[in-house]
C-alpha cells in the first residue's frame, strides 16, 4: 500500500479546563497528496487553528499521530512553512531581513549574496520591490505585511505549505490580487498546501479539496469536498463553470445548517469504527444537479 | 509648529530661570548693601556668612573658578570637582555594569523558565526592597575596603531593576514570535540572541535606566557615608568647611551628571526601540 504523502491518524486535542477536560476535536483522520491544495473551513472558534498548530508541529495532539513522508510528525521543521493568522513578522526587522532570517536558517552555509538574491526573488514574486522591502512590517500596509509572511513561507521551500486565515484581516479588493497572486504561484510551484478559512469562495478558487469541520467541541471533520474545476482558475471565469455553485450551495448549506447539526456528537468509547473517522467524500461539481442536501450525502455515501 | 513649539518651549524655560535666580539673588542681598553694619557685624568681618544662603552671582563664580581647573589635587581634601565626579562616575559605572553582566543572564534564565520564575521570586521580593545603604556595614567588614564596598552598593542596587525588567521582557515575547523561531528551527542559543533579545530589549535598557538613576542616587549617600573620594565625600567635606557656595555648586553638578547618564540611556532605549 502507497501512503499518502501527509497522513492523519485519529487526531484528538484536548486541553485541561476548570471544570473537565475540553476536548476541541476528536476522530480527525484525512490524507493530504503531494501538490494537492486543500482548504479547511468551519466556524470560529471549531478547532482550526488548533489542527494546524499540531500539523505543523508546535503543538502535541492528545491523541493520534501526523505523518509526513511516512515519518512521523514530532516537533516544528523547515519542512513545514507557516503562515500565522495574524503574520508574525518580526517588527525590529525590515521585510528583506524578516526574509533573510528564514533563508538563512533553511541554508546556514550560504553565503551573503546568494542569501540575498533568493530573498528577493521571492519577495519579487509576491509583488514586494521598489524600497518597500527595506521598510519595517510598522511601516507596511496589512497587504503588504501578509504578501512579506508568505514570501518568508515560499522562500524556505518548504514541503508543506501551512496557511492560517491568510487573507482574513485584508480588505476585498487587496484578498483578491493577492489571491490571485497565490493561484499564481501554485499553480507554477506545485506547492503542497494546507489552508484555513472562513470564506467559502476563495476556497473554492484556490483548493483541489475542501474539507469541512463541524462545530466544536468535540468538531470532527465530517466531510472531504471534491473542487472539479480545471486550473489554471481565474475569479472571472470560474463563476461560468456549471459545477461553481453546486459547490458552493453545498458549502453554504454545511456552514449554515449541518455544521450544527452534526455537532457535538460525543463518539462512544466503544465504537470509533473507521467509518465514523474519516470524512464522507463528496463531489457536488458532478452530482445530479438538485440541491445539494441529504441526497448528496446520501449518494456518496452510497 | 513642534519647531515652534520646542522654541517656545526653551524661552520659556530660559525666562523662568532668570526670574527665579533673579528673587534669589536681590531676596539675598546682604543687609550691608542699604544699612551700615552694626558693631557686632564689624566685629565678625562683616554681614553673618552662616545664616545665608550664598546668591546666584556667587555660585556661578564659584562654578567658573572651579570648572576651569577641574582637575587639579592638592591633597586628600582639596581636588578638584572633576577628579572627585570621576571617582564617583567610575565606582557607578563599575558597580552597574558588574550588575548588568549578572542581571541580565540570570533575568534571561528567569524569564524563560517558569520554574526558576517561581522558585526565584521569594528571594527577589525580600531582597528588592533593602535598602543599599544597608548592606554597607556588611560589605565593609566582608571586603574590608571601602571602595570596593561602595562599588558593591551600586551593584546591589542597580542589580533588582535590571533583573526584573529582564526576566519580564523575556517571559512576556509574544508567543507567536518564539514560534516564529520554532518554525525556523532556531537553536536554543539563536533562539535567545536573534529573537528573544531583540523582542525584549526596550523592556531590559528600561529596567537599565531604571537603574543608572537609582545607582546615582545612592553613590552620593555611599560616599559620604565612607569618606575618601568622590562627590557625596566633596559635598560632606564642604559642608564641613561650612562652604555653602560650594555645596549648592556640586549639587548642581550632581544634577548634571544625573542628567547626562540618563540621557545616554535613553538614547540607546531610543535604539533598540521598535514599533509594532
Ligand atoms: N491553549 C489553549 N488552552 C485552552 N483552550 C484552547 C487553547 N487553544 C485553543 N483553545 C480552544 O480551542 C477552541 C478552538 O480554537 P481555535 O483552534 O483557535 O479555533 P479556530 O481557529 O477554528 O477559530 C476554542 O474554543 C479555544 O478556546
Ligand atoms: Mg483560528
Amino acid at each position: 500500500m502507497t501512503r499518502a504523502f501527509l497522513e492523519i491518524e485519529n487526531l484528538a486535542r484536548r486541553f485541561p479546563g476548570s471544570d473537565g477536560e475540553l476536548t476541541v476535536f476528536e476522530n480527525a483522520s484525512f490524507t493530504i497528496e503531494k501538490g494537492e491544495f486543500v482548504c479547511i473551513i468551519g466556524h470560529s472558534g471549531c478547532g482550526k487553528s488548533t489542527i494546524m498548530n499540531v500539523l505543523a508541529g508546535l503543538d502535541a495532539p492528545s491523541e493520534g499521530h501526523v505523518f509526513m513522508d511516512g515519518i512521523e510528525v514530532a516537533g516544528p521543521s523547515l519542512d513545514r512553512g507557516v503562515v500565522f493568522q495574524n503574520y508574525s513578522l518580526l517588527p525590529w526587522l525590515s521585510a528583506l531581513h524578516n526574509v533573510t532570517f528564514a533563508v538563512r536558517s533553511r541554508w546556514p552555509g550560504w553565503d551573503k549574496d546568494k542569501v540575498r538574491e533568493h530573498s528577493y526573488r521571492y519577495l519579487k514574486m509576491v509583488g514586494l520591490g521598489d524600497g518597500a522591502e527595506l521598510r519595517k512590517p510598522s511601516q507596511l500596509s496589512g497587504g503588504m505585511r501578509q504578501r512579506v509572511s508568505i514570501a518568508r513561507a515560499f522562500a524556505i521551500q518548504p514541503k508543506l505549505l501551512l496557511l492560517d486565515e491568510p487573507f482574513g484581516a485584508l480588505d476585498a479588493l487587496t484578498r483578491g490580487t493577492i489571491q490571485d497572486e497565490l493561484v499564481k504561484i501554485c499553480d507554477a510551484t506545485r506547492q503542497t498546501v494546507f489552508m484555513i478559512t472562513h470564506d467559502v469562495d476563495e476556497a473554492i478558487l484556490l483548493a483541489d479539496r475542501i474539507l469541512l469541520m463541524t462545530n466544536g467541541p468535540y468538531a470532527r471533520i465530517a466531510e472531504s469536498v471534491k473542487v472539479e474545476l480545471t486550473h489554471p482558475r481565474e475569479r472571472s471565469t470560474i463563476i461560468h463553470d456549471p459545477g461553481y455553485y453546486r459547490i458552493r450551495n453545498h458549502l453554504v448549506d454545511f456552514l449554515v445548517r449541518r455544521s450544527k447539526e452534526l455537532a457535538g456528537v460525543v463518539s462512544d468509547t466503544d465504537t470509533p469504527s473507521v467509518t465514523s473517522t474519516t470524512p464522507v467524500e463528496v463531489n457536488p461539481a458532478v452530482a445530479a444537479a438538485d440541491p445539494p442536501t441529504a441526497n448528496n450525502v446520501g449518494a456518496a455515501k452510497a | 509648529m513642534l519647531q515652534s513649539l520646542n522654541a517656545r518651549a526653551t524661552l520659556l524655560s530660559i525666562a523662568l530661570l532668570l526670574f527665579m535666580l533673579g528673587i534669589w539673588e536681590f531676596a539675598n542681598h546682604p543687609p550691608s548693601a542699604d544699612k551700615p553694619l552694626t558693631e557686632y557685624e564689624i566685629l565678625m568681618g562683616g554681614a553673618d556668612q552662616e545664616a545665608r544662603v550664598p546668591a546666584p552671582s556667587e555660585i556661578i563664580g564659584r562654578a567658573v573658578e572651579e570648572l576651569s581647573d577641574p582637575f587639579y589635587d592638592a591633597g586628600p581634601n582639596d581636588k578638584g570637582i572633576g577628579i572627585q565626579l570621576a571617582y564617583s562616575i567610575y565606582r557607578v559605572l563599575a558597580g552597574y555594569f558588574l550588575a548588568a553582566l549578572l542581571a541580565i543572564p540570570f533575568g534571561f534564565l528567569i524569564g524563560m523558565s517558569p520554574l526558576m520564575y517561581k522558585a526565584m521570586n521569594p528571594f527577589i521580593q525580600v531582597l528588592r526592597p533593602i535598602s543599599p545603604l544597608a548592606w554597607m556595614p556588611l560589605a565593609l567588614f566582608i571586603i574590608k575596603d571601602s571602595e570596593t564596598s561602595s562599588i558593591f552598593v551600586i551593584f546591589i542596587c542597580s542589580i533588582w531593576p535590571m533583573l526584573i525588567n529582564t526576566a519580564f521582557g523575556v517571559a512576556n515575547v509574544r508567543r507567536d514570535w518564539i514560534n516564529v523561531a520554532r518554525t525556523h528551527e532556531l537553536s536554543s542559543l539563536r533562539t535567545a540572541l536573534t529573537v528573544i533579545l531583540p523582542a525584549a530589549a526596550p523592556t531590559i535598557l528600561t529596567g537599565m535606566r531604571i537603574s543608572i538613576g537609582i545607582a546615582w542616587l545612592v553613590i552620593v549617600a555611599a560616599e559620604m557615608l565612607v569618606g575618601g573620594t568622590g562627590i557625596g565625600y566633596y559635598v560632606w567635606n564642604e559642608w564641613n568647611n561650612l562652604d555653602l557656595t560650594s555645596v549648592i555648586f556640586s549639587i548642581l553638578m550632581i544634577g548634571v551628571v544625573g542628567m547626562l547618564l540618563d540621557l545616554a540611556l535613553s538614547y540607546a532605549t531610543r535604539l533598540v526601540q521598535y514599533e509594532e
